[in-house]
């Protein structure tokens, strides 16, 4: 009961990052492999901000103007994860698309075939 | 609190697992989703409004939609 | 063979993590460079929401950065994806009465919940980023639920372009009136109320054009086939 309440969190997250370099390490199909860098990169966030939780701690948001700034949680991880979780779904675009022009040329979405080829 | 906290991350884990197994393109983009609402679930209890919806309104909604249409456009069978 | 690699691989990983991990503990305050953010945020920016006075005003060079990939992925999709031929004419497939009747509904109210979730981003959770895929994916629901309306894709490149120069030059007049790159010359005001925190709002609302715009170009690239 300790270890859940504390560790539950990284453990989640832990759990993500290595489904998610498993279907990248073992799985042939292009799209799959998509699918395992999309849970790996929610994995990686996930991580973040449980970093920076503090226990009893509040949102960092002054709704009503005398709240007590002592325990917030810390609001740097939250900004860097806004950026990350936007830029994610860039590379996501950019390789689904990628994706679609290899489909076109070889007919085929098997990376071991597609690798054989010469032209 | 705890316990509803572990359910989530256990859900999490199980629709993270089936992404990995189904053979079939489309049931695994919707696992991805499942995974990713999950996330966003967690994300409140981490006292993080500003990500959770983030993650919720781009994770959940517009990847799932970005790989239902290059599913289609390609094979859909592994 | 190369399963089995993997996994010994994946172990390996697995026990160097626990190590490391137990050295971290849960829920503990660790930084300092946070806690000054949060007593002198008021402050110094006049912004109510403390993660948005971080994204643009203490790290918003960070924030350009991201605008920046934001537009090359959206430009290489366009360009990979282009075709020379003419798009054949497929025959249109029309989508259910629920459908159609639900996006004539729907769409001026998700546009409404958008608008409001980027314009107060200073005052509640939400933002730029939020408003402008929520917008994203009303332009979603329109292409799936009335098939015959095409909508211009000039529109959304000229407000995307606007969007982002908007940025770099509030960026630009920054540097003119003071010392450095996006500073805040804008009169601070009460905090709380709408008008106020100086430049935030500005630039929050035209990162929410500019993202809306640029994911809808994004799915209309990815829906038209040839």
């Amino acid at each position: 009961m300790i270890f859940l309440s504390n560790y539950i969190y990284y453990t989640g997250a832990f759990g993500l990052i290595f489904i998610g370099l498993y279907i990248l390490l073992t799985r042939h199909n292009l799209i799959k492999m998509i699918i395992g860098l999309s849970i790996l990169d929610t994995g990686v966030n996930l991580l973040l901000i449980s970093i920076g939780y503090i226990k009893k701690g509040t949102a960092p948001i002054f709704s009503t103007p005398n709240l007590n700034p002592q325990n917030m949680v810390d609001p740097v991880p939250q900004a860097l994860v806004l950026t990350a979780i936007v830029i994610s779904v860039a590379v996501l675009a950019m390789a689904l698309s990628l994706a679609i022009r290899l489909y076109q040329h070889y007919r085929t979405l098997d990376m071991r075939k597609i690798k054989e080829q010469r032209w | 609190m705890v316990f509803f906290v572990t359910f989530t991350v256990f859900v999490m884990l199980v629709c993270a697992v089936a992404a990995c197994i189904l053979r079939d393109l489309l049931d695994a983009a919707i696992a991805a989703a499942g995974v990713s609402l999950c996330a966003a679930i967690l994300f409140y209890f981490l006292q993080a409004p500003d990500v959770a919806m983030a993650e919720a309104s781009i994770g959940a909604a517009l990847v799932t939609a970005i790989f239902i249409i290059a599913i289609r456009r390609t094979k859909r069978e592994e | 063979m190369r399963n089995i690699i993997s996994i010994i691989l994946l172990i390996i990983i697995f026990f160097a993590v626990i190590f490391s991990i137990s050295e971290i503990p849960f829920g503990i305050p660790k930084t300092k460079v946070g806690s000054y953010y949060i007593n002198k945020g008021i402050d110094e920016t006049g912004a109510v929401n403390v993660v948005t006075s971080v994204v643009l005003n203490y790290r918003g060079f960070d924030t350009l950065g991201e605008v920046t990939i934001l537009f090359i992925a959206a430009l290489g999709l366009g360009a990979v994806l282009a075709t020379i031929e003419r798009k054949t004419k497929k025959a249109i497939i029309p989508s259910s009465i629920v459908l159609s009747t639900g996006c004539k509904v729907f769409f001026p109210f998700i546009l409404l919940l958008g608008t409001y979730i980027f314009l107060h981003g200073h005052l509640t959770p939400g933002g730029g980023f939020q408003g402008g895929a929520i917008i994203a994916s009303g332009y979603l629901l329109v292409y799936l639920g009335c098939p015959k309306r095409r909508i211009n894709q000039n529109h959304f490149k000229i407000i995307e372009s606007l969007g982002g120069l908007t940025f770099v030059i509030i960026g630009l007049l920054g540097l003119i009136f003071g010392n450095y790159f996006l500073l805040n010359f804008l009169p601070k005001g009460i905090p709380s109320i709408l008008f106020s925190a100086g430049i935030i709002p500005i630039i929050y609302i035209a990162i929410g054009f500019k993202v809306g715009s640029e994911l809808a170009g994004v799915i209309d690239n990815l829906i038209e086939e040839s």
